[in-house]
């Protein structure tokens, strides 16, 4: 009897560590099988990326159709194809493997808008000179697969969000942790859980409608949905990231910090900026790199708030549209395992390569600070 | 620097406090528009109603109930592989262990992939992947479970909100005394005893706790299902696993981006959104207080 429980518990006890690895295992399926799915790529005719492929569906304006109704200026994409003004862009994974190939490179794919059949016959170079390109026009008759104007839309809209959330969250976390009384601290805490439980459709849909025309109006903008609007959304969803983290790591500063410097006969206010501040610096680093991956990776308020224009320029007023974005807009309307559907899975790819990064980085600072805070406690 | 220290420390506390302020000022402008704006709209027929003419007129039923089929087919996926996840991390393998450590860091990863990446996999494995291999093998390539679906996007949305019912349940073990865990092996209760009968009853509120955080999130999150699953309307409730299904947040998106007049559904927007709203909110103000709940038993 009591043998055969032992048996039984034994099972269990495996079953229960099989499952137990079942997110290790989501985390290798999702990377093998978003991966397998953009593999094609490097197998990949240019021809079928630059043009001659029939037209991907009838329903693939309404892709654009969000954006449409605002203005859409896809069509002007030319005029502002400079491609020089993007260092940054070279940074990301794909990009390195091309460093070979000369920005000159990136040209010849953005020569006329309504394509015509010249640019089948063009030299299309490598695969990867086509995705470097300056024109991402998915759909039509020579669909075009820059993903430069992406990934530039996306670096947009983040740097403006971290631009804005890193010093609202930091110094809101640095007031409510040093000089405010504890109360607010405590009162503080449900107000960020609320901001961060806003779904981010819900901020999308509040930038699409509220803060678009707010903004247009204040700048005086010719467009109503632009990256400025995009990034101030996205701020709000990134803020309460950055507080909780950057709250976590003051309040973990050491208390004797705090009162060997106030002994010392410097000001509150020095003391929370000079010594409170700068050791919890590594923590918030965190926090803004985590911000930073958050904002690249989010989908609907860009989608919404931002115009989906693919263009290449460096005005932060003028619609943009990100890497999530695309993916987000033009996936439900792709046929499987063309080059389309391949190219938003090497997008997928790439989202997946930055956030993973971002976060080991993050993890290392966390982590040095922890050290940091057991190392000063003993 | 004639600047008087003085002024210096008050414009410190100035910026910092006005950021704080500023960021509270931010959720109640936010939640108040959308309360102004949607008040008026929610009466009883159009929480119950169906879109009408053209999803102009009407109200959001199907989407409400396809919402709650969603979250309720993720919880049955999830909570479960979370709370065991939690369990073998904090009965079973030490802080330090390999294999705690590699569950750990995919745990972090798993909480950081933006939802649109997970909408990919849903789409390559799930869809592509085991729906298309399904199909092939059962129904000799009939699509039938190779396209996108409620548990497909279910399963999907699982796994993104795996990571808060990991975090949430461990939180509720890790407050279990000590001392019981000891008597109860004392008294000559095995490891598996110990946890099904001490461990877990005293982790009851963890489990709930992480169960409506990660329905709060999956109720919340757009990007995952917008290729799942997600439908822009349906004249008929899903009536199983291989239908599609109309949601709340796929609403919003639709109908203030592709509606056919946006400016006259701006009602039914702000509307659909305040009715999401108040769902999160209700739900992470019970995670909220279960876990303040929680913290008071883990003081005494």
């Amino acid at each position: 009897m009591k043998r055969r429980i032992r048996i039984g518990e034994f099972l269990i006890e495996k079953g229960i560590a099989t499952v137990a690895f079942a997110s290790l295992g989501a985390i290798v399926l999702i990377f093998l099988f978003v991966f397998r799915e953009a593999m094609p790529i490097f197998a990949m005719a240019p021809e079928s990326l630059s043009g001659g492929h029939e037209s991907i569906s009838a329903t693939g304006a309404a892709t654009v159709g969000v954006s449409a109704s605002y203005g859409d200026p896809v069509g002007e994409a030319e005029s502002y194809g400079d491609p020089v003004g993007e260092p940054e862009t070279y940074g990301d994974p794909p990009a390195d493997t091309s460093r070979s190939g000369s920005p000159a490179a990136i040209d010849p794919a953005a020569p006329t808008t309504p394509p015509t059949p010249s640019t089948t016959g063009e030299p299309a170079g490598s695969v990867l000179s086509q995705i470097l390109s300056g024109n991402w026009q998915p759909v039509g008759d020579h669909p075009k697969f820059g993903i430069l104007p992406l990934v530039a839309g996306s670096i947009k809209v983040a740097l403006i969000a971290i631009l804005i959330a890193a010093p609202v969250g930091v110094f809101a976390a640095l007031f409510t942790s040093t000089f405010a009384p504890r109360w607010a601290k405590e009162a503080m805490k449900p107000i960020i859980e609320i901001m961060a439980g806003i779904p981010s459709v819900v901020i999308g849909f509040f930038a699409l409608t509220i803060l678009a025309s707010l903004v247009q109006t204040v700048f005086g903008l010719d467009y109503r949905l632009n990256a400025l609007v995009g990034g101030i959304a996205m701020s709000m969803a990134v803020i309460p990231l950055i507080y909780t983290l950057s709250e976590d790591s003051l309040s973990a500063v050491p208390k004797h910090f705090t009162e060997g410097s106030l002994a010392l006969g410097a000001p509150l206010w020095e003391t929370n900026l000079r010594v409170v501040l700068p050791a919890a610096i590594p923590g918030i680093f965190a926090g803004v790199l985590l911000g930073l991956g958050r904002a690249i990776g989010e989908t609907m308020i860009v989608l919404m708030a931002t115009g989906n224009a693919a263009l290449l320029s460096p005005s932060l007023v003028e619609p943009v549209r990100t890497v999530s974005a695309s993916i987000g807009a033009e996936m439900a309307e792709v046929v499987f395992g063309d080059p389309h559907y391949v190219m938003l899975f090497v997008l997928g790819s790439l989202l997946f390569c930055i956030s993973f990064a971002l976060n080991a980085v993050a993890e290392i600072f966390i982590r040095q600070r922890l050290m940091a805070k057991f190392g000063g406690a003993s | 620097m004639n600047i008087p220290k003085k002024w210096v420390g008050r414009g410190v506390a100035l910026v910092t406090g006005g950021s704080a302020i500023a960021t509270v000022v931010l959720v109640l402008v936010v939640i108040g528009i959308v309360v102004q704006g949607g008040w008026g709209h929610l009466t009883r027929d159009f929480l119950l109603g169906s879109p009408e003419q053209g999803m102009t007129k009407g109200g959001i039923f199907p989407a409400i109930f396809g919402t709650f089929l969603l979250v309720t087919l993720m919880s049955l996926a999830g909570v479960p592989v979370g709370t065991i996840t939690a369990i073998y991390l904090n009965e079973y393998v030490g802080q330090q262990s390999k294999a705690g450590r590699a569950i750990r860091f995919a745990v972090n990863t798993l909480a950081g992939i933006p939802a649109i990446v997970f909408g990919l996999f849903g789409l390559g494995f799930f869809i592509n992947f085991v729906g298309g291999g399904a199909d092939k093998v059962l129904y000799g390539g009939a699509l039938h479970w190779g396209q996108p679906n409620i548990l497909w996007a279910s399963l999907t949305m699982a796994l993104l909100t795996l990571p808060v019912v990991i975090v949430s349940v461990e939180e509720a073990i890790k407050t279990v005394p000590r001392e019981l865990r000891e008597g109860s092996l004392a008294l000559g209760a095995t490891r598996l005893e110990t946890i099904w009968k001490v461990v877990l009853p005293q982790s009851m509120t963890g489990i709930l706790t992480g169960a409506i955080l990660a329905i709060s999130r999956g109720a919340g999150e757009v990007a995952p299902i917008l290729f799942t699953g997600a439908a822009y309307f349906l004249p008929n409730l899903p009536d199983g696993l291989t239908d599609q299904f109309m949601e709340l947040g796929y609403h919003i998106y639709i109908m203030s981006t592709q509606s056919v007049d946006v400016e006259a559904t701006k009602p039914i927007q702000f509307a659909t959104t305040l009715v999401l709203l108040i769902l999160t909110f209700t739900l992470n103000f019970s995670a909220i207080f279960l876990r303040w709940h929680l913290r008071g038993r883990a003081l005494r």
